[in-house]
């Protein structure tokens, strides 16, 4: 049953989905009362207005820390390479780490199919209209997860830099990349995501010999933002820089 | 467009509230929204007319409240007012500063019949 609200189903609107599985739907119900009281009042709230989705963050983060499972939240614009690093990044560690992910994308199975075919486990989140992912549909994700202890579980959020910056999952850390070919003043231009994140990676660098992008100016702009940042620099596709990531990767796992 | 789920967020805590408390309907609805919060005023608003149909919010106003943000300096330990987030510390020109203020995004408080 649906924690939220009840209802016995997944998901805000959205579609929660196992490659090759059919879905299952979830819409959330209003329930009308009748009311007494006449008299025009003022009622104190002093409510936060994500204080649903922060509840169900720290539910997640419960889970998670009572598994010891490292959750990673990658977001980033639309086509910065998400999807690839992760399928490079599972075939390199998959033998010693467990790992399993959560595809967030508006619609298709896509980059569920591409994950599943490194063989670990996936479950695609399809929120519709919806520009992010939030706690609730990694609540119901979870539970179509048979998620292992000291394991790793990569969220790819909705490729968008503003949105996904606003909405804890219950992640240990949000990991922001930005590739060559947007622009090296990304930071600056969205710089909500940038001061959520607690990392970077700079994509697509066997790119640069091709565009007009400083990785020194791009720190720069991003550590004004948040002088906390670290910074990976690798091409998912070639390889180069790969290892240092890994490495690091490595010592997330829980043991 | 998050300012559409913000938006229902806000009419379903109102309501959730008016219920409580008994209300017939939601006249007004008080929001503090803090300058780094990440959202834009005016779509929140124009988000709020869409969600509040068919709910005790019906007919309700958002009252938007602007809460500056506010940032410290771990270099020189003083805090100062900002509205961005790539500010220098206007007192020594650090820039390892932390925003202590201006990301909440709350509901301070609804009025009703």
């Amino acid at each position: 049953m649906c924690d939220t609200c009840g209802c016995g189903k997944p998901g805000e609107h959205a579609t929660i989905q196992k490659p090759n599985e059919p879905q299952s739907n979830h819409q959330h119900h209003d329930h009308h009362h009748d009311h007494q009281h006449d008299h025009d009042h003022t009622i104190d709230v002093q409510k936060d207005v994500l204080a649903e989705n922060n509840l169900l963050a720290e539910r997640n983060r419960g889970f998670f820390d009572a598994k010891e499972i490292t959750v990673l939240n990658l977001v980033s614009s639309p086509g910065s390479g998400k999807t690839t690093l992760l399928e490079k990044t599972i075939t390199a560690i998959k033998s010693e780490t467990p790992l399993a992910v959560i595809e967030g994308d508006q619609q298709t199975m896509r980059d569920a199919e591409r994950i599943d075919k490194t063989g670990v486990p996936v479950v695609q989140v399809n929120t519709g209209t919806g520009c992010h992912l939030d706690a609730h549909m990694i609540q119901h994700a979870i539970q179509e997860l048979d998620l292992q202890s000291n394991s790793v579980l990569f969220i790819e959020n909705v490729g968008n830099l503003v949105c996904p910056a606003l909405f804890d999952l219950g992640e240990a850390m949000k990991i922001v990349i930005i590739s060559v070919t947007e622009g090296d003043d990304k930071p600056q231009k969205y710089p909500h995501m940038f001061d959520a994140a607690d990392m970077c990676i700079i994509n697509k660098i066997d790119l640069l010999p091709y565009v007009d992008f400083s990785i020194d100016q791009c720190k720069q702009f991003a550590l004004e933002v948040n002088y906390k940042l670290k910074f990976f620099e690798l091409s998912a596709k070639t390889g180069e820089g790969l290892e240092n990531w890994i490495t690091w990767l490595k010592q997330q796992q829980k043991s | 467009m998050h300012e559409m789920s913000l938006a229902i967020n806000i009419v379903e805590i109102a309501c959730q509230t008016a219920k409580q408390n008994s209300a017939k309907k939601i006249n007004s609805i008080e929001v503090e929204v803090g300058k780094l919060a990440g959202v834009l005023e005016d779509s929140l608003a124009f988000c709020f007319h869409a969600a509040r149909n068919e709910t005790l919010a019906e007919n309700a106003e958002l009252n938007i409240i602007s809460v500056p943000g506010k940032g410290h300096c771990g270099d020189c330990d003083k805090s100062f007012e900002t509205d961005t987030f790539f500010t220098l510390c206007p007192h020594c020109q650090g820039f390892s500063v932390d925003i202590l203020e201006g990301k909440d995004l709350k509901i301070k408080s609804i009025n009703v019949d």
